[in-house]
Protein backbone atom coordinates (compact mmCIF):
# COMPACT_ATOMS: atom_id res chain seq x y z
CA UNK A 1 0.00 0.00 0.00
CA UNK A 2 2.66 2.45 1.04
CA UNK A 3 5.58 2.97 -1.29
CA UNK A 4 8.98 3.14 0.24
CA UNK A 5 10.29 6.66 -0.04
CA UNK A 6 13.73 6.85 -1.61
CA UNK A 7 15.09 9.39 0.79
CA UNK A 8 13.95 10.40 4.25
CA UNK A 9 15.62 13.78 4.02
CA UNK A 10 16.05 15.77 0.82
CA UNK A 11 19.02 17.89 -0.23
CA UNK A 12 17.72 20.98 1.55
CA UNK A 13 17.48 19.07 4.81
CA UNK A 14 13.68 18.89 4.77
CA UNK A 15 12.04 15.72 6.06
CA UNK A 16 9.15 13.79 4.53
CA UNK A 17 6.54 15.86 6.36
CA UNK A 18 8.29 19.14 5.72
CA UNK A 19 10.05 19.48 9.06
CA UNK A 20 13.66 20.44 9.71
CA UNK A 21 15.91 18.06 11.63
CA UNK A 22 15.41 19.78 15.01
CA UNK A 23 11.66 20.40 14.75
CA UNK A 24 8.88 18.68 16.70
CA UNK A 25 5.63 17.50 15.18
CA UNK A 26 2.54 19.59 15.99
CA UNK A 27 1.33 18.83 19.48
CA UNK A 28 -2.06 19.11 21.16
CA UNK A 29 -2.65 18.30 24.83
CA UNK A 30 -5.88 18.19 26.76
CA UNK A 31 -6.53 17.38 30.41
CA UNK A 32 -9.62 15.98 32.12
CA UNK A 33 -11.31 14.57 29.03
CA UNK A 34 -12.89 11.51 30.69
CA UNK A 35 -15.43 12.00 33.46
CA UNK A 36 -15.43 8.45 34.82
CA UNK A 37 -11.69 8.33 35.51
CA UNK A 38 -10.05 10.07 38.47
CA UNK A 39 -7.66 11.75 36.06
CA UNK A 40 -7.28 11.72 32.30
CA UNK A 41 -5.43 13.29 29.40
CA UNK A 42 -5.46 13.20 25.62
CA UNK A 43 -2.50 13.81 23.35
CA UNK A 44 -2.20 14.38 19.63
CA UNK A 45 1.45 14.20 18.70
CA UNK A 46 1.72 14.39 14.94
CA UNK A 47 -0.61 11.64 13.80
CA UNK A 48 -0.46 9.87 17.17
CA UNK A 49 -3.73 9.96 19.09
CA UNK A 50 -3.51 8.62 22.62
CA UNK A 51 -5.81 8.61 25.64
CA UNK A 52 -4.54 8.09 29.18
CA UNK A 53 -6.69 7.47 32.26
CA UNK A 54 -5.76 7.12 35.91
CA UNK A 55 -7.71 5.44 38.72
CA UNK A 56 -6.65 5.65 42.31
CA UNK A 57 -5.04 5.48 44.72
CA UNK A 58 -7.42 2.74 45.85
CA UNK A 59 -7.39 -0.54 47.74
CA UNK A 60 -5.21 -3.22 46.26
CA UNK A 61 -6.97 -6.06 44.58
CA UNK A 62 -5.99 -8.91 44.91
CA UNK A 63 -4.98 -8.13 48.47
CA UNK A 64 -1.76 -10.16 48.61
CA UNK A 65 -0.19 -7.84 46.04
CA UNK A 66 -0.26 -4.92 48.44
CA UNK A 67 3.07 -3.50 49.57
CA UNK A 68 3.36 -2.53 53.23
CA UNK A 69 5.63 0.44 52.65
CA UNK A 70 4.44 1.99 49.38
CA UNK A 71 1.91 2.24 46.62
CA UNK A 72 1.63 -0.30 43.81
CA UNK A 73 1.65 1.23 40.35
CA UNK A 74 0.03 -0.67 37.51
CA UNK A 75 0.16 0.35 33.91
CA UNK A 76 -1.48 -0.98 30.78
CA UNK A 77 -0.39 0.23 27.39
CA UNK A 78 -2.76 -0.96 24.71
CA UNK A 79 -3.09 -0.34 21.00
CA UNK A 80 -6.56 -0.31 19.51
CA UNK A 81 -7.12 -2.76 16.62
CA UNK A 82 -7.64 0.21 14.30
CA UNK A 83 -4.57 2.15 15.43
CA UNK A 84 -2.28 0.78 12.72
CA UNK A 85 -2.70 0.15 9.00
CA UNK A 86 -3.11 -3.59 9.25
CA UNK A 87 -5.60 -4.67 11.94
CA UNK A 88 -3.80 -5.42 15.16
CA UNK A 89 -5.09 -8.21 17.36
CA UNK A 90 -6.58 -6.64 20.50
CA UNK A 91 -4.82 -9.16 22.73
CA UNK A 92 -1.75 -7.71 24.46
CA UNK A 93 1.34 -8.49 22.41
CA UNK A 94 4.89 -8.98 23.63
CA UNK A 95 5.68 -5.40 22.61
CA UNK A 96 2.74 -3.94 24.50
CA UNK A 97 3.60 -5.80 27.69
CA UNK A 98 7.15 -4.51 27.48
CA UNK A 99 6.02 -0.96 26.83
CA UNK A 100 3.63 -1.11 29.79
CA UNK A 101 6.60 -1.92 31.99
CA UNK A 102 8.82 0.71 30.43
CA UNK A 103 6.18 3.43 30.86
CA UNK A 104 5.47 2.41 34.44
CA UNK A 105 9.15 2.51 35.34
CA UNK A 106 9.61 5.92 33.77
CA UNK A 107 6.68 7.41 35.73
CA UNK A 108 7.46 5.77 39.07
CA UNK A 109 10.30 8.12 40.14
CA UNK A 110 7.95 11.11 39.85
CA UNK A 111 5.38 9.81 42.33
CA UNK A 112 5.52 9.94 46.12
CA UNK A 113 4.88 6.21 46.37
CA UNK A 114 5.80 6.01 50.05
CA UNK A 115 3.01 8.42 51.07
CA UNK A 116 0.26 5.89 50.45
CA UNK A 117 1.22 2.39 51.57
CA UNK A 118 -1.10 -0.54 50.81
CA UNK A 119 -2.75 1.24 47.89
CA UNK A 120 -2.70 0.83 44.14
CA UNK A 121 -2.94 3.20 41.19
CA UNK A 122 -3.98 2.07 37.74
CA UNK A 123 -2.85 3.78 34.56
CA UNK A 124 -4.56 2.91 31.30
CA UNK A 125 -3.08 4.06 28.02
CA UNK A 126 -5.06 3.54 24.87
CA UNK A 127 -3.42 4.23 21.53
CA UNK A 128 -6.15 5.19 19.07
CA UNK A 129 -3.83 6.00 16.20
CA UNK A 130 -0.12 5.23 16.02
CA UNK A 131 2.52 7.05 14.04
CA UNK A 132 5.89 6.34 15.61
CA UNK A 133 7.02 7.44 19.05
CA UNK A 134 3.93 6.22 20.87
CA UNK A 135 5.88 5.36 23.99
CA UNK A 136 7.03 8.95 24.35
CA UNK A 137 3.60 10.42 23.69
CA UNK A 138 2.10 7.88 26.12
CA UNK A 139 4.47 8.91 28.91
CA UNK A 140 3.69 12.59 28.35
CA UNK A 141 -0.06 11.91 28.44
CA UNK A 142 0.08 9.52 31.40
CA UNK A 143 2.03 12.05 33.48
CA UNK A 144 -0.63 14.65 32.77
CA UNK A 145 -3.41 12.24 33.72
CA UNK A 146 -1.60 11.49 36.99
CA UNK A 147 -1.26 15.17 37.81
CA UNK A 148 -4.92 15.68 36.91
CA UNK A 149 -6.02 12.93 39.30
CA UNK A 150 -4.41 14.74 42.23
CA UNK A 151 -1.64 12.29 43.01
CA UNK A 152 1.32 14.19 44.51
CA UNK A 153 4.24 14.25 42.07
CA UNK A 154 7.82 15.47 42.26
CA UNK A 155 7.59 16.77 38.72
CA UNK A 156 5.77 16.05 35.48
CA UNK A 157 7.42 13.48 33.25
CA UNK A 158 7.97 14.35 29.59
CA UNK A 159 9.31 12.13 26.86
CA UNK A 160 10.66 12.75 23.41
CA UNK A 161 12.76 10.75 20.96
CA UNK A 162 15.62 11.55 18.67
CA UNK A 163 17.17 9.27 16.09
CA UNK A 164 19.12 8.84 12.93
CA UNK A 165 17.61 8.94 9.46
CA UNK A 166 19.71 9.09 6.32
CA UNK A 167 22.89 9.73 8.32
CA UNK A 168 21.41 12.81 10.01
CA UNK A 169 20.39 13.07 13.64
CA UNK A 170 16.75 14.18 13.76
CA UNK A 171 14.29 15.00 16.54
CA UNK A 172 10.92 13.32 17.14
CA UNK A 173 10.87 10.44 14.65
CA UNK A 174 7.68 9.64 12.81
CA UNK A 175 6.64 6.22 11.58
CA UNK A 176 8.67 6.09 8.32
CA UNK A 177 11.80 7.45 9.96
CA UNK A 178 11.40 4.99 12.80
CA UNK A 179 11.09 2.00 10.49
CA UNK A 180 13.57 2.96 7.74
CA UNK A 181 15.97 5.04 9.82
CA UNK A 182 18.96 3.48 11.51
CA UNK A 183 18.52 4.45 15.16
CA UNK A 184 15.98 5.62 17.74
CA UNK A 185 16.73 7.13 21.19
CA UNK A 186 13.65 7.76 23.37
CA UNK A 187 14.31 9.88 26.45
CA UNK A 188 11.90 10.56 29.35
CA UNK A 189 12.79 13.14 31.95
CA UNK A 190 11.64 15.39 34.78
CA UNK A 191 12.83 18.75 33.46
CA UNK A 192 12.65 20.82 36.63
CA UNK A 193 14.64 18.26 38.59
CA UNK A 194 16.89 17.69 35.59
CA UNK A 195 16.57 13.94 35.95
CA UNK A 196 16.26 11.37 33.18
CA UNK A 197 13.84 8.54 33.98
CA UNK A 198 14.01 6.58 30.74
CA UNK A 199 16.76 6.18 28.19
CA UNK A 200 16.65 3.58 25.48
CA UNK A 201 18.55 3.08 22.26
CA UNK A 202 17.57 0.99 19.32
CA UNK A 203 19.98 0.76 16.36
CA UNK A 204 23.58 1.77 15.90
CA UNK A 205 25.03 5.18 16.71
CA UNK A 206 28.58 6.37 17.21
CA UNK A 207 29.47 7.90 20.55
CA UNK A 208 29.24 11.45 19.20
CA UNK A 209 25.98 10.79 17.40
CA UNK A 210 24.51 9.37 20.56
CA UNK A 211 25.42 12.46 22.52
CA UNK A 212 23.92 14.76 19.88
CA UNK A 213 20.76 12.68 19.82
CA UNK A 214 20.34 12.69 23.59
CA UNK A 215 20.85 16.45 23.83
CA UNK A 216 18.41 17.00 21.02
CA UNK A 217 15.80 14.81 22.74
CA UNK A 218 16.27 16.69 26.01
CA UNK A 219 15.69 20.00 24.21
CA UNK A 220 12.53 18.49 22.69
CA UNK A 221 11.36 17.36 26.13
CA UNK A 222 11.75 20.87 27.50
CA UNK A 223 9.62 22.29 24.70
CA UNK A 224 6.87 19.74 25.36
CA UNK A 225 7.10 20.39 29.11
CA UNK A 226 6.01 24.00 28.60
CA UNK A 227 2.94 22.82 26.67
CA UNK A 228 2.23 20.18 29.29
CA UNK A 229 2.11 22.79 32.05
CA UNK A 230 -0.15 25.02 29.99
CA UNK A 231 -2.54 22.13 29.37
CA UNK A 232 -2.81 21.48 33.12
CA UNK A 233 -3.53 25.11 33.85
CA UNK A 234 -5.96 25.42 30.92
CA UNK A 235 -8.47 23.32 32.82
CA UNK A 236 -8.84 26.11 35.36
CA UNK A 237 -8.13 29.07 33.13
CA UNK A 238 -11.79 29.95 32.54
CA UNK A 239 -12.15 30.65 36.21
CA UNK A 240 -8.85 32.50 36.29
CA UNK A 241 -10.07 35.04 33.75
CA UNK A 242 -13.09 35.65 35.91
CA UNK A 243 -10.78 36.51 38.75
CA UNK A 244 -8.97 39.05 36.59
CA UNK A 245 -12.24 40.84 35.88
CA UNK A 246 -12.95 41.51 39.51
CA UNK B 1 16.05 34.17 49.20
CA UNK B 2 13.70 34.53 46.28
CA UNK B 3 10.22 33.24 45.62
CA UNK B 4 9.27 32.50 42.03
CA UNK B 5 5.53 33.05 41.89
CA UNK B 6 2.99 35.66 42.80
CA UNK B 7 0.63 34.59 45.59
CA UNK B 8 -2.60 33.04 44.27
CA UNK B 9 -1.00 32.01 40.99
CA UNK B 10 -1.75 28.55 39.63
CA UNK B 11 1.22 26.17 39.78
CA UNK B 12 1.77 22.64 38.49
CA UNK B 13 3.74 19.73 39.98
CA UNK B 14 7.48 20.34 39.74
CA UNK B 15 7.33 24.13 39.70
CA UNK B 16 10.08 25.69 41.82
CA UNK B 17 8.22 27.87 44.31
CA UNK B 18 11.02 29.23 46.46
CA UNK B 19 14.69 28.88 47.19
CA UNK B 20 16.55 29.08 50.45
CA UNK B 21 15.23 29.09 53.98
CA UNK B 22 11.59 28.40 53.17
CA UNK B 23 9.59 25.55 54.65
CA UNK B 24 7.54 23.28 52.42
CA UNK B 25 3.94 23.29 53.62
CA UNK B 26 0.98 21.46 52.14
CA UNK B 27 1.36 19.94 48.67
CA UNK B 28 4.97 21.09 48.46
CA UNK B 29 8.28 19.41 49.14
CA UNK B 30 11.84 20.53 49.70
CA UNK B 31 14.90 19.15 47.99
CA UNK B 32 18.38 20.64 47.66
CA UNK B 33 17.30 23.89 49.31
CA UNK B 34 14.49 24.43 46.81
CA UNK B 35 10.75 24.16 47.46
CA UNK B 36 8.75 22.48 44.71
CA UNK B 37 5.00 22.06 44.19
CA UNK B 38 3.68 18.50 44.23
CA UNK B 39 0.11 19.16 43.07
CA UNK B 40 -1.71 21.50 40.72
CA UNK B 41 -3.03 24.34 42.83
CA UNK B 42 -2.82 27.91 44.04
CA UNK B 43 0.36 29.06 45.85
CA UNK B 44 0.38 30.85 49.16
CA UNK B 45 3.41 32.29 50.89
CA UNK B 46 3.00 32.76 54.62
CA UNK B 47 6.05 33.96 56.50
CA UNK B 48 8.58 31.31 55.59
CA UNK B 49 6.03 28.64 54.76
CA UNK B 50 5.02 27.78 51.21
CA UNK B 51 1.64 26.13 50.70
CA UNK B 52 -0.20 24.96 47.63
CA UNK B 53 -3.98 24.79 47.93
CA UNK B 54 -4.71 21.85 45.64
CA UNK B 55 -7.40 22.19 43.00
CA UNK B 56 -7.92 18.44 43.02
CA UNK B 57 -6.91 15.89 45.60
CA UNK B 58 -8.27 12.85 47.37
CA UNK B 59 -9.05 12.39 51.04
CA UNK B 60 -6.45 10.90 53.34
CA UNK B 61 -7.83 9.87 56.75
CA UNK B 62 -6.69 11.68 59.88
CA UNK B 63 -7.53 10.90 63.46
CA UNK B 64 -10.43 12.98 64.78
CA UNK B 65 -11.86 13.95 61.38
CA UNK B 66 -15.64 13.93 60.99
CA UNK B 67 -16.53 12.12 57.78
CA UNK B 68 -19.59 10.81 55.96
CA UNK B 69 -19.35 7.27 54.64
CA UNK B 70 -21.40 4.59 52.92
CA UNK B 71 -21.74 1.09 54.35
CA UNK B 72 -20.41 -1.35 51.76
CA UNK B 73 -20.39 -4.62 53.68
CA UNK B 74 -21.95 -6.12 56.79
CA UNK B 75 -19.39 -8.33 58.52
CA UNK B 76 -19.42 -10.64 61.55
CA UNK B 77 -18.71 -8.01 64.16
CA UNK B 78 -18.89 -4.74 62.29
CA UNK B 79 -19.29 -2.92 58.99
CA UNK B 80 -17.00 -1.90 56.18
CA UNK B 81 -17.51 1.74 55.27
CA UNK B 82 -16.45 3.51 52.09
CA UNK B 83 -15.09 6.92 53.09
CA UNK B 84 -13.93 8.14 49.64
CA UNK B 85 -10.30 7.49 50.59
CA UNK B 86 -7.69 5.00 49.37
CA UNK B 87 -8.56 2.86 52.39
CA UNK B 88 -11.91 1.38 53.51
CA UNK B 89 -12.81 2.05 57.12
CA UNK B 90 -14.11 -0.38 59.75
CA UNK B 91 -16.96 0.42 62.10
CA UNK B 92 -17.26 -2.01 65.01
CA UNK B 93 -20.62 -3.33 66.17
CA UNK B 94 -19.78 -2.72 69.83
CA UNK B 95 -19.29 0.92 69.08
CA UNK B 96 -22.66 1.41 67.38
CA UNK B 97 -24.69 -0.66 69.84
CA UNK B 98 -22.96 1.00 72.81
CA UNK B 99 -22.96 -2.31 74.68
CA UNK B 100 -21.48 -5.77 74.43
CA UNK B 101 -22.19 -7.25 71.02
CA UNK B 102 -23.80 -10.72 71.05
CA UNK B 103 -23.54 -12.50 67.70
CA UNK B 104 -26.39 -14.88 68.61
CA UNK B 105 -28.88 -12.14 69.34
CA UNK B 106 -27.98 -9.09 67.28
CA UNK B 107 -28.54 -8.90 63.55
CA UNK B 108 -26.14 -6.30 62.27
CA UNK B 109 -28.01 -5.80 58.98
CA UNK B 110 -30.97 -4.57 61.04
CA UNK B 111 -28.87 -1.80 62.55
CA UNK B 112 -26.97 -0.65 59.47
CA UNK B 113 -27.37 -2.19 56.05
CA UNK B 114 -25.45 -1.92 52.80
CA UNK B 115 -25.98 1.50 51.26
CA UNK B 116 -26.75 3.26 54.53
CA UNK B 117 -24.95 6.53 55.15
CA UNK B 118 -23.26 7.31 58.43
CA UNK B 119 -21.70 10.38 59.97
CA UNK B 120 -18.70 9.16 61.92
CA UNK B 121 -15.39 10.20 63.41
CA UNK B 122 -12.06 8.56 62.65
CA UNK B 123 -11.01 6.89 65.89
CA UNK B 124 -7.64 5.58 64.76
CA UNK B 125 -5.54 5.42 61.64
CA UNK B 126 -1.89 5.03 60.74
CA UNK B 127 0.30 3.81 57.91
CA UNK B 128 0.01 0.18 58.88
CA UNK B 129 -3.68 -0.05 59.81
CA UNK B 130 -6.90 0.80 58.02
CA UNK B 131 -8.97 3.55 59.66
CA UNK B 132 -11.39 2.69 62.48
CA UNK B 133 -14.55 4.71 62.87
CA UNK B 134 -16.59 5.65 65.91
CA UNK B 135 -20.10 7.05 66.33
CA UNK B 136 -19.96 7.41 70.11
CA UNK B 137 -20.46 11.14 70.15
CA UNK B 138 -23.54 13.34 69.88
CA UNK B 139 -24.45 14.17 66.29
CA UNK B 140 -22.87 11.05 64.84
CA UNK B 141 -24.63 7.99 63.52
CA UNK B 142 -26.91 6.84 60.74
CA UNK B 143 -28.30 9.46 58.37
CA UNK B 144 -32.08 9.24 58.02
CA UNK B 145 -32.93 12.23 55.85
CA UNK B 146 -31.43 15.05 53.82
CA UNK B 147 -29.33 15.20 50.69
CA UNK B 148 -25.71 14.34 49.96
CA UNK B 149 -23.31 16.23 47.73
CA UNK B 150 -19.70 15.38 46.96
CA UNK B 151 -16.96 17.98 46.47
CA UNK B 152 -13.17 17.79 46.22
CA UNK B 153 -11.96 17.30 49.82
CA UNK B 154 -9.50 20.19 49.65
CA UNK B 155 -12.39 22.55 49.08
CA UNK B 156 -14.09 21.89 52.40
CA UNK B 157 -12.20 24.82 54.04
CA UNK B 158 -13.56 27.06 51.28
CA UNK B 159 -17.12 25.88 51.99
CA UNK B 160 -16.55 26.82 55.63
CA UNK B 161 -15.06 30.21 54.70
CA UNK B 162 -13.06 32.57 56.88
CA UNK B 163 -14.09 31.88 60.47
CA UNK B 164 -17.13 30.04 59.15
CA UNK B 165 -18.49 33.00 57.19
CA UNK B 166 -19.48 31.05 54.10
CA UNK B 167 -21.20 28.17 55.84
CA UNK B 168 -23.12 30.43 58.22
CA UNK B 169 -24.44 32.46 55.28
CA UNK B 170 -25.73 29.36 53.53
CA UNK B 171 -27.30 28.11 56.75
CA UNK B 172 -28.89 31.49 57.41
CA UNK B 173 -30.26 32.07 53.91
CA UNK B 174 -31.63 28.57 53.36
CA UNK B 175 -32.51 27.50 56.89
CA UNK B 176 -30.80 24.16 56.29
CA UNK B 177 -28.65 22.14 58.63
CA UNK B 178 -25.33 21.29 57.04
CA UNK B 179 -22.87 18.62 58.15
CA UNK B 180 -19.47 18.75 56.48
CA UNK B 181 -17.60 15.49 56.09
CA UNK B 182 -13.90 16.24 55.76
CA UNK B 183 -13.72 13.54 53.09
CA UNK B 184 -15.60 15.82 50.73
CA UNK B 185 -19.13 14.57 51.41
CA UNK B 186 -21.63 17.13 52.62
CA UNK B 187 -25.06 16.44 54.14
CA UNK B 188 -27.78 19.05 53.80
CA UNK B 189 -31.03 18.73 55.74
CA UNK B 190 -33.76 21.32 55.33
CA UNK B 191 -37.45 21.75 56.04
CA UNK B 192 -38.42 21.57 52.37
CA UNK B 193 -36.83 20.12 49.26
CA UNK B 194 -36.57 23.63 47.78
CA UNK B 195 -34.44 24.80 50.70
CA UNK B 196 -32.13 21.82 50.23
CA UNK B 197 -31.86 22.42 46.50
CA UNK B 198 -30.87 26.01 47.11
CA UNK B 199 -28.12 25.02 49.55
CA UNK B 200 -26.83 22.35 47.16
CA UNK B 201 -26.71 24.90 44.37
CA UNK B 202 -24.58 27.22 46.49
CA UNK B 203 -22.19 24.43 47.45
CA UNK B 204 -21.84 23.32 43.84
CA UNK B 205 -20.95 26.89 42.89
CA UNK B 206 -18.31 27.03 45.61
CA UNK B 207 -16.80 23.77 44.38
CA UNK B 208 -16.53 25.05 40.82
CA UNK B 209 -15.22 28.52 41.63
CA UNK B 210 -13.25 27.85 44.79
CA UNK B 211 -10.02 29.38 43.48
CA UNK B 212 -11.57 32.79 42.68
CA UNK B 213 -11.84 35.68 45.12
CA UNK B 214 -14.92 37.52 46.35
CA UNK B 215 -16.86 34.28 46.38
CA UNK B 216 -18.70 34.82 49.66
CA UNK B 217 -20.35 37.97 48.33
CA UNK B 218 -21.36 36.29 45.09
CA UNK B 219 -22.87 33.35 46.94
CA UNK B 220 -24.89 35.66 49.18
CA UNK B 221 -26.13 37.56 46.14
CA UNK B 222 -27.04 34.36 44.30
CA UNK B 223 -28.95 32.94 47.26
CA UNK B 224 -30.95 36.15 47.74
CA UNK B 225 -31.80 36.38 44.03
CA UNK B 226 -32.93 32.78 43.93
CA UNK B 227 -35.05 33.26 47.01
CA UNK B 228 -36.81 36.33 45.65
CA UNK B 229 -37.44 34.49 42.37
CA UNK B 230 -39.11 31.72 44.30
CA UNK B 231 -41.24 34.17 46.23
CA UNK B 232 -42.44 35.66 42.96
CA UNK B 233 -43.28 32.25 41.57
CA UNK B 234 -45.27 31.41 44.66
CA UNK B 235 -47.23 34.67 44.49
CA UNK B 236 -47.97 34.10 40.82
CA UNK B 237 -49.30 30.63 41.40
CA UNK B 238 -51.53 31.90 44.17
CA UNK B 239 -53.17 34.64 42.08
Amino acid sequence: MNQKPEKLIDKKGTRLDGRKAYELRPLKLEVGVLSNADGSAYIEHGKNKILAAVFGPKEVHPKHMALQDRMVLKCRYHMAPFSVQERKSPAPSRREIELSKVIRDSLQPAIFMEYYPRTMTDIFIEVLQADGGTRCASITAAALAMADSGIPMRDLVVACAAGKADDTIVLDLMDEEDKLGSADVPVAMMPNLNAVTLLQMDGILSYDEFETAINMAIEGCKKIYVMQKEALKAKYVGAKEEEAEE
Amino acid sequence: MPTFFEPKQIVTPGDILAEGEYIAGENAYKENDKVYASRTGVVNYENKRVDVVALKAFYVPRMGDTIIGTVTEVGFNGWEVDIQAPYTAMLRAQDVLARQFKPQKDDLAQVLNIGDLVVAKIASYDRTHDPQLTVEEPGLGKITRGEIIKVTPTKIPRVIGKKGSMISIIKQETGCQIILGLNGVILVTGKTIEDEQLALMAIRKIDEESHTSGLTDRITQMLREEKSKREENKNESKT
